[in-house]
């Protein structure tokens, strides 16, 4: 399938394991291949994951950045799932990933993932999206650039406007 | 007042297109509603009954005649002639497409205004002192830290999809002209033993469904941590709110749960991570804005005007605007003119196209080019010489904008209600009108003197009913509008909730249980007591026993048909209660 990432359009084979109702997290059999697990089943099976390279995570919108800690820098990838793309938990957990525990690799964004809420989501760390399956993956690429400054400081930039740039004065 | 630098012009410009390209994809059936709906409420628009309803921000309440102007072309070009403001300091214009929603946003954008996050479940639109500035009991202006909060939370990436609305208030005063105690977020500004100036911060106060006063979450936080502070309790909030229950997902229900002292913990354990970082705001940047909001350059005048003195001895109604609407100063020789926006026959709060313009021009003639809005929905001239009172009465009272009825009991608070809005269960104008009415008398009003007198359509709470002297709640009772009592309410200094002094009423009972309620507080008050007082003195049995002793009688007249010409779902083009049609 086709991902963004770092503002291109590109192939990915990374697969994403979800439980089913019948399924746990101690008892799942995670495939060959790259495959993103739940946080659960990581902590579940880390004893015999950590060995594999082609293993990423991805965290459900309850749950917690620092869950992760020392282990976040293991994964070429991370991802963080949106049930609906009003659920905003997601954005605190990357930017919790980025600026707590110090992530730098792909941080990936599934789910309902729509293009006008990409802007955000780049500011607050991500850099890989799956966009929803239905949309249109070139569109949403122009959601990226919706603005071109912004007031506050975020993951994208760490200092606020006033920081970085020149601002007017009173007349 | 504050003016856009590059920055903020393109900020702004860049969202207006963000938008106009957003309805674009609406219109075309790319987006469907339930995208599109979160996306137009952070545009402040809402679908209504009739139509289109654009909530538009007017920071803190500052307004310069300019952009009051604006809002007068809006609403002949876009509405129907009129716009309405509300508690929160906004206005919003109800007879809206959503097709021109883009090009009002972009003329907006010319006067340096816009409508972000006037709605959705994000940090709406910062309220303040409608007196900052020129209160006599102010500490600090609280402006330029309300200024520094818009931009913080103006787009924050991390907060635009929250469990639900965060609103912020802040105030420099003793007195609390800003309803700090019912905010998310509650900011009073306070000094330290060093002079510094810091905020004491009050979280989890909010009304609607369940009303809580707000808690102490930290007593004085020095001025350059207070965006690093209320950062930490947003995103504790965002990471722990509910979201499986619309109606528990308000920060006040967090705070409930868990406790002050847990909800403090991890506040300051996630500040520990910004705090003296680059997110500290600085003295350069304060100064910065601060400098917009400097005083203007005021003449030492004599403190009083011979020529006022001599007609308020001569004109009763002169006396009257004067008592009710004109309010002191800082400085000797100048004074604050509200004017009303209660008139009979008109919703609370609505002004017309023609209005809008001639407050512009007062305000151009008479206070610097500026205007503010009342969260009690009137609007406020700030730097008004006395010797210019006399001449600012008579342009006022041509406007149809010097009612002399400033915080007495027609000066009503009240939200759309049942006539627009889609959430409400009864009516809220329309009632409104009938106890305008009802109590037309001046005299008696003067007499009856302070009470705030609030109406929700619906337990949302729009019009803050909780925190009214007198608040009325429309209630639905197998789909029938039906309205809930309660009195003494208060909405600051100090803050709290009013009680429910019984079983409800129908609409045309309400202006009879409104002087029941009257006759209890002239029959108890004490000399100078003010209807609050007295039932803070003898509590709400006293009231609860007259009103109930005998059947209260309904308003026939308001069982007309024609009295009521606002039905629920009244079509577009049907006249409407209103001097407008």
């Amino acid at each position: 399938m086709k991902i963004i990432k770092n503002k291109t359009v590109v192939e990915d084979s990374w697969s994403v394991l979800r439980l089913g109702e019948a399924d746990t997290a101690d008892g799942i059999n995670v495939p060959s291949g790259k495959v993103l697990v739940p946080l659960k089943v990581w902590q579940a099976q880390r004893e015999v994951l950590q060995h594999r390279a082609d293993i990423g995570v991805w965290f459900a919108s309850d749950e917690r950045a620092e869950e992760l800690q020392s282990d976040a820098a293991k994964f070429p990838v991370i991802a963080v799932d949106f049930p609906k793309f009003a659920d905003g938990r997601g954005y605190s957990i990357a930017f919790n990933l980025r600026n707590r525990v110090g992530y730098r690799g792909e941080l990936r964004a599934i789910g309902d993932v729509l293009r006008d809420q990409l802007f955000y989501m780049q500011r607050v760390g991500f850099d890989a999206f799956a966009v929803r399956a239905d949309k249109d993956i070139q569109d949403a690429l122009n959601g990226l650039a919706d603005f071109s400054v912004s007031y506050q400081a975020s993951t994208d930039n760490a200092l606020p406007l006033y920081r970085r740039a020149e601002r007017g004065v009173a007349v | 007042m504050y003016r856009y630098d590059q920055f903020d012009h393109r900020i702004t410009a860049e969202r207006v297109a963000q938008f106009r390209d957003q309805v674009r994809r609406r219109l075309s059936g790319e987006l469907k509603e339930d995208e599109f709906r979160v996306l137009r409420l952070q545009n402040g628009l809402y679908m209504q009954i009739h139509a289109y309803m654009m909530r538009i921000a007017v920071p803190y309440g500052m307004l310069s005649a300019k952009q009051l102007r604006m809002f007068a072309h809006i609403a002949r070009k876009y509405d129907r002639g009129y716009g309405h403001f509300t508690t929160r300091q906004n206005v919003q214009f109800n007879w809206l497409k959503l097709e021109d929603a883009p090009d009002i946003l972009a003329d907006l954008a010319t006067v340096e205004m816009h409508a972000n996050q006037t709605s959705g479940n994000c940090i709406r639109n910062t309220t303040s002192d409608e007196f900052a500035g020129v209160a006599q009991d102010e500490l600090i202006d609280p402006r330029p830290y309300a200024e520094l909060l818009r931009q913080w939370s103006t787009f924050h990436p991390e907060f635009a999809f929250l469990p639900r609305k965060f609103k912020f208030s802040i105030t420099g005063a003793a007195q609390d002209r800003a309803a700090i105690q019912i905010n998310d977020i509650g900011l009073q500004a306070v000094k330290n033993a060093r002079g510094e100036v810091g905020f004491r911060v009050l979280v989890g106060g909010g009304l609607g469904r369940t009303p809580v006063i707000g808690t102490e979450i930290a007593d004085f936080i020095l001025w350059q941590h207070i965006l690093t502070y209320v950062e930490s309790i947003v995103r504790v909030y965002n990471e722990h709110g509910r979201r499986d229950n619309l109606y528990k997902a308000r920060i006040k229900i967090l705070v409930k749960a868990i406790g002050i002292d847990e909800f403090r913990r991890q506040v300051e354990a996630d500040w520990q991570f910004t705090k003296d970082g680059p997110c500290t705001v600085t003295q350069a940047e304060l100064d910065r804005v601060a400098a917009y909001f400097t005083a203007p350059a005021y003449e030492q005048l004599p403190a009083a005007d011979v020529a006022v003195v001599a007609l308020l001895r001569d004109s009763k109604a002169f006396a009257n605007w004067y008592k009710r609407n004109v309010k002191p100063h800082k400085v000797p020789g100048y004074a604050v003119v509200e004017l009303s926006l209660k008139r009979a026959g008109v919703a609370p709060g609505d002004a017309s196209a023609e209005q809008m313009d001639a407050a512009a021009e007062l305000a151009e003639k008479y206070s610097c080019g500026e205007l503010r809005v009342t969260h009690m929905q009137n609007l406020v001239l700030a730097d008004v010489k006395q010797s210019d009172l006399i001449s600012l009465w008579d342009s006022a009272k041509a406007h149809g904008l010097a009612t002399p009825n400033i915080g007495l009991l027609t000066d009503i608070i009240c939200c759309p209600g049942g006539d627009f809005c889609t959430l409400a269960n009864a009516r809220s104008i329309t009632l409104a009108k009938a106890v305008d009415e009802r109590f037309d008398d001046i005299d008696y009003l003067q007499d009856i003197g302070e009470i705030d007198l609030n109406i929700s359509g619906c337990v949302n709470a729009c019009a803050h009913h909780h925190v009214g002297h007198i608040g009325i709640l429309g209630v639905d009772k197998s789909g029938e509008e039906w309205y809930q009592v309660s009195i003494g309410g208060n909405k600051g200094s100090p803050a709290n909730i009013g009680k429910i002094i019984g079983r409800s009423f129908s609409f045309a009972q309400i202006p009879e249980v409104v002087a029941r309620l009257l006759q209890v507080y002239v029959r108890e008050r004490h000399a100078g007591e003010r209807f609050i007082d007295t039932v803070r003195r003898t509590g709400i049995e006293p009231f609860a026993e007259y009103v109930y002793a005998t059947p209260v009688p309904q308003d026939e007249k308001l069982l007309l048909p024609d009295y009521d010409l606002l039905k629920i779902g009244t079509p577009y083009d049907n006249p409407y209660y209103s001097p407008r049609f």
